[in-house]
Protein backbone atom coordinates (compact mmCIF):
# COMPACT_ATOMS: atom_id res chain seq x y z
CA UNK A 1 0.00 0.00 0.00
CA UNK A 2 1.25 3.42 -0.95
CA UNK A 3 1.83 6.33 2.29
CA UNK A 4 0.39 8.61 -0.26
CA UNK A 5 -3.43 8.63 1.62
CA UNK A 6 -5.36 10.28 -0.99
CA UNK A 7 -4.10 7.72 -3.73
CA UNK A 8 -4.83 4.80 -1.04
CA UNK A 9 -8.57 6.23 -0.84
CA UNK A 10 -8.85 6.27 -4.68
CA UNK A 11 -7.31 2.81 -4.97
CA UNK A 12 -10.11 1.22 -2.22
CA UNK A 13 -12.85 3.72 -4.22
CA UNK A 14 -12.22 2.51 -7.91
CA UNK A 15 -13.99 -0.68 -7.63
CA UNK A 16 -17.02 0.33 -6.34
CA UNK A 17 -17.35 3.77 -8.00
CA UNK A 18 -16.39 1.77 -11.18
CA UNK A 19 -19.41 -0.74 -10.55
CA UNK A 20 -21.78 1.89 -10.18
CA UNK A 21 -20.03 4.10 -13.38
CA UNK A 22 -20.24 0.61 -15.86
CA UNK A 23 -23.73 -0.57 -14.58
CA UNK A 24 -26.00 2.35 -13.93
CA UNK A 25 -24.25 5.64 -14.77
CA UNK A 26 -23.27 4.44 -18.99
CA UNK A 27 -26.61 2.22 -19.10
CA UNK A 28 -28.66 5.71 -18.55
CA UNK A 29 -26.90 7.65 -21.63
CA UNK A 30 -27.46 4.78 -23.28
CA UNK A 31 -30.81 5.46 -22.24
CA UNK A 32 -30.93 8.92 -23.39
CA UNK A 33 -29.43 8.37 -26.69
CA UNK A 34 -31.79 5.27 -27.38
CA UNK A 35 -34.51 7.71 -26.39
CA UNK A 36 -33.78 9.64 -29.66
CA UNK A 37 -33.48 6.55 -32.07
CA UNK A 38 -35.98 4.41 -33.92
CA UNK A 39 -37.18 1.06 -33.14
CA UNK A 40 -36.12 -1.38 -36.01
CA UNK A 41 -33.97 -3.92 -36.46
CA UNK A 42 -33.52 -7.59 -34.87
CA UNK A 43 -32.34 -5.62 -31.52
CA UNK A 44 -35.26 -3.67 -31.34
CA UNK A 45 -33.42 -0.62 -32.26
CA UNK A 46 -32.48 1.27 -35.63
CA UNK A 47 -29.07 2.15 -34.10
CA UNK A 48 -28.27 4.39 -37.58
CA UNK A 49 -31.56 6.35 -37.15
CA UNK A 50 -30.54 10.10 -37.10
CA UNK A 51 -31.34 11.27 -33.31
CA UNK A 52 -34.67 13.14 -33.43
CA UNK A 53 -37.23 14.14 -30.76
CA UNK A 54 -39.88 11.63 -32.58
CA UNK A 55 -40.55 9.60 -29.72
CA UNK A 56 -41.41 12.42 -27.11
CA UNK A 57 -43.99 14.11 -29.62
CA UNK A 58 -45.57 10.43 -30.04
CA UNK A 59 -46.10 10.82 -26.12
CA UNK A 60 -48.72 13.75 -26.93
CA UNK A 61 -49.28 13.92 -30.84
CA UNK A 62 -50.07 11.28 -33.18
CA UNK A 63 -49.92 11.26 -36.96
CA UNK A 64 -52.76 10.83 -38.68
CA UNK A 65 -52.77 8.92 -42.64
CA UNK A 66 -52.68 12.58 -44.25
CA UNK A 67 -49.88 13.61 -42.08
CA UNK A 68 -51.69 15.62 -39.79
CA UNK A 69 -50.99 15.61 -36.47
CA UNK A 70 -53.78 14.62 -34.13
CA UNK A 71 -53.61 15.16 -30.13
CA UNK A 72 -53.02 11.52 -28.26
CA UNK A 73 -54.36 11.83 -25.07
CA UNK A 74 -54.15 7.82 -23.65
CA UNK A 75 -50.25 8.23 -22.76
CA UNK A 76 -50.87 11.90 -20.71
CA UNK A 77 -53.59 10.17 -19.42
CA UNK A 78 -51.71 7.17 -17.82
CA UNK A 79 -48.77 9.40 -16.95
CA UNK A 80 -51.75 11.92 -15.42
CA UNK A 81 -52.80 8.65 -13.44
CA UNK A 82 -49.61 7.16 -12.46
CA UNK A 83 -48.62 11.11 -10.56
CA UNK A 84 -52.55 11.15 -9.19
CA UNK A 85 -51.85 7.47 -8.01
CA UNK A 86 -48.54 8.70 -6.23
CA UNK A 87 -50.45 11.36 -4.53
CA UNK A 88 -53.20 9.66 -3.10
CA UNK A 89 -50.41 7.31 -1.76
CA UNK A 90 -48.61 9.55 -0.41
CA UNK A 91 -51.82 11.05 1.65
CA UNK A 92 -52.97 8.35 2.78
CA UNK A 93 -49.44 7.25 3.97
CA UNK A 94 -49.50 10.51 5.73
CA UNK A 95 -53.04 9.91 6.98
CA UNK A 96 -52.02 7.13 8.75
CA UNK A 97 -48.37 7.25 9.52
CA UNK A 98 -48.05 10.52 11.40
CA UNK A 99 -50.64 9.51 13.90
CA UNK A 100 -48.28 6.05 14.58
CA UNK A 101 -44.81 7.97 14.57
CA UNK A 102 -47.01 9.99 17.23
CA UNK A 103 -48.02 7.64 19.26
CA UNK A 104 -44.79 5.58 18.99
CA UNK A 105 -42.79 8.57 20.53
CA UNK A 106 -44.64 8.44 23.14
CA UNK A 107 -44.09 4.87 24.51
CA UNK A 108 -41.58 3.62 26.79
CA UNK A 109 -37.78 2.47 25.46
CA UNK A 110 -38.59 -1.37 24.62
CA UNK A 111 -41.87 -0.54 23.21
CA UNK A 112 -40.46 1.20 20.40
CA UNK A 113 -38.24 -0.59 19.90
CA UNK A 114 -40.48 -3.82 19.42
CA UNK A 115 -43.02 -1.15 17.21
CA UNK A 116 -39.88 -0.07 15.06
CA UNK A 117 -38.92 -4.12 14.45
CA UNK A 118 -43.16 -4.59 13.19
CA UNK A 119 -42.79 -1.43 11.50
CA UNK A 120 -39.57 -2.30 9.57
CA UNK A 121 -40.24 -6.18 9.11
CA UNK A 122 -42.67 -5.79 5.94
CA UNK A 123 -40.17 -3.56 4.08
CA UNK A 124 -37.49 -6.12 4.09
CA UNK A 125 -39.66 -9.14 3.04
CA UNK A 126 -40.60 -9.60 -0.76
CA UNK A 127 -42.72 -6.95 -2.82
CA UNK A 128 -44.09 -9.61 -4.86
CA UNK A 129 -45.46 -11.68 -1.97
CA UNK A 130 -46.63 -8.63 -0.33
CA UNK A 131 -49.07 -7.38 -3.23
CA UNK A 132 -49.97 -10.87 -3.94
CA UNK A 133 -51.01 -11.47 -0.63
CA UNK A 134 -53.61 -8.77 -1.12
CA UNK A 135 -54.34 -10.11 -4.57
CA UNK A 136 -55.66 -13.53 -2.37
CA UNK A 137 -57.79 -11.35 -0.20
CA UNK A 138 -59.38 -8.98 -2.48
CA UNK A 139 -60.03 -10.98 -5.30
CA UNK A 140 -63.65 -12.10 -6.00
CA UNK A 141 -64.28 -15.62 -4.01
CA UNK A 142 -62.03 -14.20 -1.41
CA UNK A 143 -63.17 -13.88 2.24
CA UNK A 144 -63.32 -10.04 1.92
CA UNK A 145 -65.80 -9.83 -0.92
CA UNK A 146 -68.26 -12.73 0.57
CA UNK A 147 -67.90 -10.98 4.00
CA UNK A 148 -69.54 -7.92 1.91
CA UNK A 149 -72.14 -10.15 0.01
CA UNK A 150 -72.68 -11.31 3.19
CA UNK A 151 -73.79 -7.70 4.82
CA UNK A 152 -75.86 -6.29 1.83
CA UNK A 153 -76.08 -9.19 -0.59
CA UNK A 154 -76.30 -8.22 -4.56
CA UNK A 155 -73.42 -10.56 -6.09
CA UNK A 156 -70.25 -10.47 -5.78
CA UNK A 157 -68.34 -7.24 -5.34
CA UNK A 158 -65.28 -6.29 -7.56
CA UNK A 159 -62.67 -5.60 -5.35
CA UNK A 160 -59.63 -6.00 -7.51
CA UNK A 161 -58.61 -4.13 -10.83
CA UNK A 162 -59.55 -0.58 -9.86
CA UNK A 163 -57.69 2.13 -8.78
CA UNK A 164 -58.76 1.49 -4.91
CA UNK A 165 -56.74 -1.81 -4.76
CA UNK A 166 -53.80 0.12 -6.99
CA UNK A 167 -54.06 2.22 -3.89
CA UNK A 168 -54.51 -0.08 -1.11
CA UNK A 169 -51.17 -2.19 -2.61
CA UNK A 170 -48.73 1.22 -2.75
CA UNK A 171 -49.84 2.44 0.82
CA UNK A 172 -48.93 -1.59 1.82
CA UNK A 173 -45.63 -1.42 -0.07
CA UNK A 174 -44.13 2.25 1.12
CA UNK A 175 -46.02 2.86 4.41
CA UNK A 176 -43.01 2.18 6.16
CA UNK A 177 -41.10 5.06 4.22
CA UNK A 178 -43.79 7.32 5.90
CA UNK A 179 -43.64 5.89 9.86
CA UNK A 180 -39.53 6.15 9.66
CA UNK A 181 -38.68 10.08 8.93
CA UNK A 182 -41.67 11.26 11.01
CA UNK A 183 -40.69 9.07 14.34
CA UNK A 184 -37.05 9.72 13.79
CA UNK A 185 -38.57 13.98 14.05
CA UNK A 186 -41.20 13.03 16.88
CA UNK A 187 -38.49 10.91 18.92
CA UNK A 188 -36.03 14.04 18.81
CA UNK A 189 -39.06 16.32 19.87
CA UNK A 190 -38.71 18.82 23.16
CA UNK A 191 -42.08 17.97 24.26
CA UNK A 192 -42.25 21.34 26.61
CA UNK A 193 -42.68 22.92 23.84
CA UNK A 194 -46.51 21.74 23.87
CA UNK A 195 -47.07 21.88 27.21
CA UNK A 196 -45.54 25.67 26.73
CA UNK A 197 -48.73 25.84 24.28
CA UNK A 198 -51.08 24.14 26.52
CA UNK A 199 -50.55 26.59 29.83
CA UNK A 200 -50.63 29.49 27.36
CA UNK A 201 -54.14 28.01 26.54
CA UNK A 202 -53.99 26.43 23.56
CA UNK A 203 -56.06 23.13 23.08
CA UNK A 204 -54.98 20.07 22.11
CA UNK A 205 -55.69 19.94 18.17
CA UNK A 206 -54.23 23.91 18.24
CA UNK A 207 -51.05 22.73 19.97
CA UNK A 208 -51.18 20.14 17.13
CA UNK A 209 -52.03 22.15 14.31
CA UNK A 210 -49.62 25.25 15.76
CA UNK A 211 -46.69 23.44 16.97
CA UNK A 212 -46.00 19.94 16.66
CA UNK A 213 -47.15 19.70 12.99
CA UNK A 214 -44.36 22.92 11.78
CA UNK A 215 -42.05 21.54 13.62
CA UNK A 216 -42.77 17.81 11.86
CA UNK A 217 -42.24 19.24 8.34
CA UNK A 218 -38.79 17.99 7.45
CA UNK A 219 -40.12 14.33 8.70
CA UNK A 220 -43.40 14.99 6.49
CA UNK A 221 -41.20 16.00 3.25
CA UNK A 222 -38.97 13.43 3.37
CA UNK A 223 -41.69 10.58 4.20
CA UNK A 224 -43.63 12.22 1.17
CA UNK A 225 -40.77 11.92 -1.05
CA UNK A 226 -39.83 8.51 0.02
CA UNK A 227 -43.14 7.45 -0.64
CA UNK A 228 -43.77 9.66 -3.78
CA UNK A 229 -40.85 8.85 -5.68
CA UNK A 230 -41.21 4.97 -5.56
CA UNK A 231 -44.90 5.39 -6.13
CA UNK A 232 -44.05 7.30 -9.68
CA UNK A 233 -42.34 3.94 -10.70
CA UNK A 234 -44.22 1.07 -8.94
CA UNK A 235 -44.89 -1.69 -11.90
CA UNK A 236 -45.34 -4.44 -9.28
CA UNK A 237 -48.61 -3.25 -7.69
CA UNK A 238 -49.95 -2.03 -10.45
CA UNK A 239 -49.30 -5.35 -12.31
CA UNK A 240 -51.04 -7.37 -10.29
CA UNK A 241 -53.85 -5.41 -8.37
CA UNK A 242 -54.56 -3.02 -11.25
CA UNK A 243 -56.01 -3.98 -14.64
CA UNK A 244 -56.04 -2.57 -18.14
CA UNK A 245 -57.54 0.60 -17.07
CA UNK A 246 -55.39 1.47 -14.44
CA UNK A 247 -52.00 1.46 -16.04
CA UNK A 248 -49.43 3.37 -14.79
CA UNK A 249 -46.49 4.63 -16.10
CA UNK A 250 -44.14 1.18 -15.10
CA UNK A 251 -46.53 -1.05 -16.93
CA UNK A 252 -46.12 0.97 -20.33
CA UNK A 253 -42.49 1.06 -20.28
CA UNK A 254 -42.29 -2.68 -19.60
CA UNK A 255 -44.96 -3.10 -22.64
CA UNK A 256 -42.79 -1.69 -24.65
CA UNK A 257 -39.69 -4.09 -23.87
CA UNK A 258 -42.14 -7.13 -24.08
CA UNK A 259 -45.30 -7.59 -26.16
CA UNK A 260 -45.16 -4.25 -28.27
CA UNK A 261 -41.64 -4.61 -28.68
CA UNK A 262 -40.28 -0.60 -28.99
CA UNK A 263 -36.93 0.05 -27.06
CA UNK A 264 -36.86 3.58 -28.12
CA UNK A 265 -40.33 4.53 -27.01
CA UNK A 266 -40.01 2.15 -23.72
CA UNK A 267 -36.33 4.32 -23.47
CA UNK A 268 -38.12 7.96 -23.83
CA UNK A 269 -41.17 7.15 -21.26
CA UNK A 270 -38.62 6.05 -19.05
CA UNK A 271 -36.43 8.94 -19.15
CA UNK A 272 -39.84 11.34 -18.93
CA UNK A 273 -39.77 8.86 -15.56
CA UNK A 274 -36.36 9.85 -14.47
CA UNK A 275 -37.46 13.69 -15.27
CA UNK A 276 -40.24 13.60 -13.39
CA UNK A 277 -38.58 12.10 -10.55
CA UNK A 278 -36.11 15.16 -10.25
CA UNK A 279 -38.78 17.96 -10.79
CA UNK A 280 -40.19 16.72 -7.30
CA UNK A 281 -36.36 16.20 -5.96
CA UNK A 282 -35.55 19.32 -7.12
CA UNK A 283 -39.22 21.22 -5.86
CA UNK A 284 -38.60 19.76 -2.75
CA UNK A 285 -34.52 20.86 -2.27
CA UNK A 286 -35.96 24.93 -3.20
CA UNK A 287 -38.66 24.80 -0.47
CA UNK A 288 -36.52 23.38 2.01
CA UNK A 289 -34.01 26.51 1.55
CA UNK A 290 -36.71 28.90 1.78
CA UNK A 291 -37.26 27.10 4.49
CA UNK A 292 -34.23 27.50 6.37
CA UNK A 293 -33.82 31.28 5.21
CA UNK B 1 -53.25 14.46 31.60
CA UNK B 2 -50.30 12.76 29.50
CA UNK B 3 -48.92 15.64 26.87
CA UNK B 4 -46.77 12.81 24.92
CA UNK B 5 -50.53 11.04 24.35
CA UNK B 6 -53.06 11.95 21.69
CA UNK B 7 -56.05 10.58 21.35
CA UNK B 8 -57.26 8.33 18.55
CA UNK B 9 -53.17 7.51 17.65
CA UNK B 10 -53.48 4.43 19.48
CA UNK B 11 -56.07 3.46 17.72
CA UNK B 12 -54.96 3.82 14.53
CA UNK B 13 -51.72 2.23 14.99
CA UNK B 14 -53.45 -0.95 15.88
CA UNK B 15 -55.16 -0.74 13.16
CA UNK B 16 -52.31 0.27 10.93
CA UNK B 17 -50.39 -3.14 12.59
CA UNK B 18 -53.36 -5.29 11.43
CA UNK B 19 -53.51 -3.64 7.99
CA UNK B 20 -49.88 -4.42 8.06
CA UNK B 21 -50.18 -8.24 9.26
CA UNK B 22 -53.42 -9.46 7.84
CA UNK B 23 -51.87 -10.07 4.30
CA UNK B 24 -49.23 -12.28 5.32
CA UNK B 25 -51.41 -14.25 8.42
CA UNK B 26 -53.93 -14.98 5.46
CA UNK B 27 -51.29 -15.92 2.73
CA UNK B 28 -49.51 -18.02 5.50
CA UNK B 29 -52.62 -19.88 6.25
CA UNK B 30 -53.43 -20.18 2.86
CA UNK B 31 -50.54 -22.26 2.61
CA UNK B 32 -51.45 -25.01 4.86
CA UNK B 33 -54.96 -25.63 4.02
CA UNK B 34 -55.60 -28.97 2.23
CA UNK B 35 -58.31 -27.89 -0.29
CA UNK B 36 -57.33 -26.84 -3.72
CA UNK B 37 -60.00 -24.43 -4.22
CA UNK B 38 -57.95 -21.83 -1.52
CA UNK B 39 -60.46 -20.20 -0.46
CA UNK B 40 -62.51 -23.16 1.11
CA UNK B 41 -60.83 -24.31 4.15
CA UNK B 42 -60.85 -28.19 4.82
CA UNK B 43 -58.24 -28.97 6.93
CA UNK B 44 -54.48 -27.80 7.79
CA UNK B 45 -52.00 -29.73 5.55
CA UNK B 46 -48.27 -29.72 4.15
CA UNK B 47 -49.35 -30.95 0.54
CA UNK B 48 -48.26 -27.92 -0.75
CA UNK B 49 -44.59 -27.83 0.57
CA UNK B 50 -44.45 -31.46 -0.82
CA UNK B 51 -45.52 -30.45 -4.45
CA UNK B 52 -42.94 -27.88 -4.33
CA UNK B 53 -40.35 -29.71 -3.27
CA UNK B 54 -41.06 -32.15 -6.04
CA UNK B 55 -41.67 -29.41 -8.48
CA UNK B 56 -38.20 -29.65 -10.93
CA UNK B 57 -39.18 -25.91 -12.02
CA UNK B 58 -39.20 -24.67 -8.64
CA UNK B 59 -35.78 -26.41 -7.75
CA UNK B 60 -33.41 -24.69 -10.34
CA UNK B 61 -35.22 -21.50 -9.83
CA UNK B 62 -34.47 -21.34 -6.16
CA UNK B 63 -30.64 -22.96 -7.57
CA UNK B 64 -30.72 -20.21 -10.10
CA UNK B 65 -31.68 -17.70 -6.87
CA UNK B 66 -29.26 -18.81 -4.85
CA UNK B 67 -26.55 -18.56 -6.90
CA UNK B 68 -27.32 -15.17 -7.78
CA UNK B 69 -27.48 -14.02 -4.07
CA UNK B 70 -24.47 -15.75 -2.96
CA UNK B 71 -22.40 -14.33 -6.11
CA UNK B 72 -24.13 -10.76 -6.51
CA UNK B 73 -24.00 -10.40 -2.63
CA UNK B 74 -20.05 -11.53 -2.11
CA UNK B 75 -18.95 -8.98 -4.75
CA UNK B 76 -20.82 -6.32 -3.58
CA UNK B 77 -19.82 -6.91 -0.01
CA UNK B 78 -16.35 -6.92 -0.79
CA UNK B 79 -16.66 -3.51 -3.32
CA UNK B 80 -18.55 -1.83 -0.10
CA UNK B 81 -15.66 -2.71 2.36
CA UNK B 82 -13.16 -1.12 0.76
CA UNK B 83 -15.32 1.66 0.02
CA UNK B 84 -16.10 1.80 3.23
CA UNK B 85 -12.69 2.10 4.68
CA UNK B 86 -11.64 4.92 2.30
CA UNK B 87 -14.40 7.03 3.48
CA UNK B 88 -13.95 6.69 6.92
CA UNK B 89 -12.41 9.27 7.47
CA UNK B 90 -13.58 13.02 6.18
CA UNK B 91 -11.79 13.70 2.82
CA UNK B 92 -13.68 17.06 1.06
CA UNK B 93 -15.89 14.96 -1.83
CA UNK B 94 -16.97 12.84 0.76
CA UNK B 95 -20.42 13.69 0.57
CA UNK B 96 -20.38 13.30 -3.24
CA UNK B 97 -18.44 10.04 -3.05
CA UNK B 98 -21.71 8.55 -0.78
CA UNK B 99 -24.07 10.14 -2.68
CA UNK B 100 -22.77 8.36 -5.42
CA UNK B 101 -22.11 4.74 -3.82
CA UNK B 102 -26.07 5.46 -2.52
CA UNK B 103 -27.74 6.06 -6.15
CA UNK B 104 -29.20 2.91 -7.06
CA UNK B 105 -31.26 3.54 -3.94
CA UNK B 106 -32.69 6.53 -5.32
CA UNK B 107 -33.07 5.61 -8.95
CA UNK B 108 -36.37 3.95 -10.01
CA UNK B 109 -35.26 0.27 -10.30
CA UNK B 110 -37.85 -0.03 -13.51
CA UNK B 111 -36.01 2.41 -15.32
CA UNK B 112 -32.17 0.99 -14.36
CA UNK B 113 -33.61 -2.21 -15.18
CA UNK B 114 -34.39 -1.45 -18.90
CA UNK B 115 -31.33 0.70 -19.28
CA UNK B 116 -28.76 -2.45 -17.86
CA UNK B 117 -30.62 -4.60 -20.71
CA UNK B 118 -30.23 -2.63 -23.49
CA UNK B 119 -26.69 -1.95 -22.63
CA UNK B 120 -26.29 -5.80 -22.22
CA UNK B 121 -27.90 -6.05 -25.82
CA UNK B 122 -26.35 -3.43 -27.25
CA UNK B 123 -22.91 -5.15 -26.30
CA UNK B 124 -24.42 -8.47 -27.53
CA UNK B 125 -23.94 -10.03 -24.34
CA UNK B 126 -26.24 -12.82 -24.16
CA UNK B 127 -28.80 -12.62 -21.51
CA UNK B 128 -28.53 -15.31 -18.13
CA UNK B 129 -27.21 -15.90 -14.65
CA UNK B 130 -23.98 -13.50 -15.51
CA UNK B 131 -25.89 -10.74 -16.39
CA UNK B 132 -28.24 -10.97 -13.38
CA UNK B 133 -25.28 -11.05 -10.83
CA UNK B 134 -23.58 -8.35 -12.92
CA UNK B 135 -26.51 -5.74 -12.03
CA UNK B 136 -27.90 -7.07 -8.71
CA UNK B 137 -23.80 -6.47 -7.45
CA UNK B 138 -24.30 -2.59 -8.74
CA UNK B 139 -27.45 -2.40 -6.42
CA UNK B 140 -26.40 -4.59 -3.30
CA UNK B 141 -23.54 -2.15 -2.95
CA UNK B 142 -25.47 0.54 -1.05
CA UNK B 143 -26.79 -2.01 1.21
CA UNK B 144 -23.73 -3.37 2.02
CA UNK B 145 -21.97 -0.78 2.10
CA UNK B 146 -24.46 0.87 5.04
CA UNK B 147 -23.95 -1.09 7.70
CA UNK B 148 -20.38 -1.72 7.34
CA UNK B 149 -19.95 2.41 7.10
CA UNK B 150 -21.84 2.24 10.87
CA UNK B 151 -19.66 0.02 12.22
CA UNK B 152 -16.37 1.89 11.16
CA UNK B 153 -18.23 4.85 12.44
CA UNK B 154 -18.54 3.68 15.76
CA UNK B 155 -14.99 1.97 16.30
CA UNK B 156 -12.43 3.52 17.90
CA UNK B 157 -9.92 4.74 15.08
CA UNK B 158 -6.67 4.47 17.77
CA UNK B 159 -6.93 0.61 18.10
CA UNK B 160 -5.45 -0.02 13.76
CA UNK B 161 -2.74 2.72 15.40
CA UNK B 162 -1.92 1.19 18.47
CA UNK B 163 -0.93 -1.96 16.40
CA UNK B 164 1.28 0.00 14.11
CA UNK B 165 3.22 1.59 17.07
CA UNK B 166 3.76 -1.92 17.87
CA UNK B 167 5.56 -2.15 14.36
CA UNK B 168 2.65 -4.03 12.91
CA UNK B 169 2.38 -3.07 8.50
CA UNK B 170 -0.86 -1.29 7.57
CA UNK B 171 -1.96 -4.70 5.97
CA UNK B 172 -1.06 -7.00 9.60
CA UNK B 173 -2.75 -4.21 11.61
CA UNK B 174 -5.63 -4.38 9.07
CA UNK B 175 -5.80 -8.17 8.66
CA UNK B 176 -5.76 -8.55 12.83
CA UNK B 177 -7.31 -5.66 14.25
CA UNK B 178 -9.49 -3.75 11.86
CA UNK B 179 -10.89 -6.36 10.59
CA UNK B 180 -12.06 -8.82 13.39
CA UNK B 181 -13.53 -5.71 14.84
CA UNK B 182 -15.55 -4.85 11.91
CA UNK B 183 -16.81 -8.29 11.31
CA UNK B 184 -20.15 -8.12 12.35
CA UNK B 185 -20.79 -5.19 10.01
CA UNK B 186 -19.60 -6.98 7.08
CA UNK B 187 -21.95 -9.97 7.99
CA UNK B 188 -24.72 -7.61 8.42
CA UNK B 189 -24.28 -5.79 5.27
CA UNK B 190 -23.40 -9.29 3.58
CA UNK B 191 -26.62 -10.72 4.55
CA UNK B 192 -28.93 -7.19 3.74
CA UNK B 193 -27.32 -7.38 0.24
CA UNK B 194 -28.19 -11.31 -0.10
CA UNK B 195 -31.96 -10.60 1.05
CA UNK B 196 -32.35 -7.86 -1.54
CA UNK B 197 -30.66 -9.96 -4.37
CA UNK B 198 -32.68 -12.56 -3.26
CA UNK B 199 -36.16 -10.87 -2.94
CA UNK B 200 -35.26 -8.73 -5.93
CA UNK B 201 -38.25 -9.54 -9.35
CA UNK B 202 -37.97 -6.31 -11.33
CA UNK B 203 -34.10 -6.53 -12.34
CA UNK B 204 -34.37 -10.10 -12.91
CA UNK B 205 -37.61 -9.91 -14.69
CA UNK B 206 -35.79 -8.07 -17.32
CA UNK B 207 -32.65 -9.47 -17.41
CA UNK B 208 -32.94 -13.49 -16.96
CA UNK B 209 -32.30 -15.02 -20.29
CA UNK B 210 -34.55 -17.90 -21.14
CA UNK B 211 -34.35 -20.88 -18.97
CA UNK B 212 -32.35 -19.10 -16.19
CA UNK B 213 -35.34 -17.24 -14.20
CA UNK B 214 -35.36 -16.35 -10.24
CA UNK B 215 -38.08 -17.40 -7.53
CA UNK B 216 -39.37 -14.25 -7.75
CA UNK B 217 -39.86 -14.17 -11.65
CA UNK B 218 -41.08 -17.77 -11.57
CA UNK B 219 -43.92 -16.65 -8.70
CA UNK B 220 -44.81 -14.00 -10.73
CA UNK B 221 -45.22 -15.90 -13.76
CA UNK B 222 -46.94 -17.94 -12.10
CA UNK B 223 -49.45 -15.93 -10.23
CA UNK B 224 -50.43 -14.33 -14.04
CA UNK B 225 -50.83 -18.11 -15.28
CA UNK B 226 -53.82 -18.27 -12.47
CA UNK B 227 -53.53 -18.87 -8.39
CA UNK B 228 -52.78 -22.16 -6.90
CA UNK B 229 -52.10 -23.26 -3.72
CA UNK B 230 -48.28 -23.49 -4.67
CA UNK B 231 -47.82 -19.97 -4.86
CA UNK B 232 -49.19 -19.47 -1.32
CA UNK B 233 -46.47 -22.37 -0.19
CA UNK B 234 -43.50 -20.68 -2.05
CA UNK B 235 -44.54 -17.62 -0.60
CA UNK B 236 -44.61 -18.35 2.38
CA UNK B 237 -41.25 -20.08 2.13
CA UNK B 238 -39.52 -16.92 0.60
CA UNK B 239 -41.21 -14.72 3.45
CA UNK B 240 -40.00 -16.83 6.20
CA UNK B 241 -35.93 -16.50 4.90
CA UNK B 242 -36.28 -12.77 4.24
CA UNK B 243 -37.95 -12.06 7.94
CA UNK B 244 -34.68 -15.11 9.27
CA UNK B 245 -32.04 -13.34 7.64
CA UNK B 246 -33.27 -9.23 8.22
CA UNK B 247 -33.60 -10.96 11.93
CA UNK B 248 -29.86 -12.05 11.70
CA UNK B 249 -28.56 -8.76 10.30
CA UNK B 250 -30.02 -6.85 12.69
CA UNK B 251 -28.73 -8.77 15.58
CA UNK B 252 -25.04 -8.39 14.04
CA UNK B 253 -25.27 -4.87 13.59
CA UNK B 254 -26.07 -4.63 17.52
CA UNK B 255 -23.52 -6.97 18.74
CA UNK B 256 -21.38 -4.93 21.21
CA UNK B 257 -18.74 -2.74 19.96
Amino acid sequence: MTGNPTLRRLGLLTPALMTIAVLIGVPLMLLFWISLLQKGGSSGVDWGAAPSLGNYIRLVWEEDFDGTMILNTSYLVILLRSILQAAVTTGLSLLFGLPVALWMAGLSRGQRDMMLLLITIPFWTNLLVRNYAWLIILRDDGWLSQAINFVSPGGPIQLLYNDLAVAIGLTYSFLPFMILPLYTVFEKFDWRLLEAAHDLGATRSRALRRVLIPIAMPGIAAGSLLVFIPCLGAFVTPALLGGGKTLMLGNIIQMQFGASRNWPFGAALAVVLLGLMLFVMVCMAIWRNRRVK
Amino acid sequence: MNIRRFPMTREISLLVLVYLYVPVVVLVSYSFNANRTATVWSHASLDWYGRILANPAIQSATQNSLVLALCAATAATVIALLAALATARAFPSRGGVEAVLNMPLILPEIVVAVATLMLFVALGVQLGLGTMILAHTAFCIPFAYLPIRARLEGMNQSYGEAAQDLYANRFRSFRRVTLPLLWPGIMAGFTLAFVTSLDDFLTSFFLSGPGTTTLPVYIFSSIKAGITPEINAISTVMLVISVLLVSLSFFLGRLRR
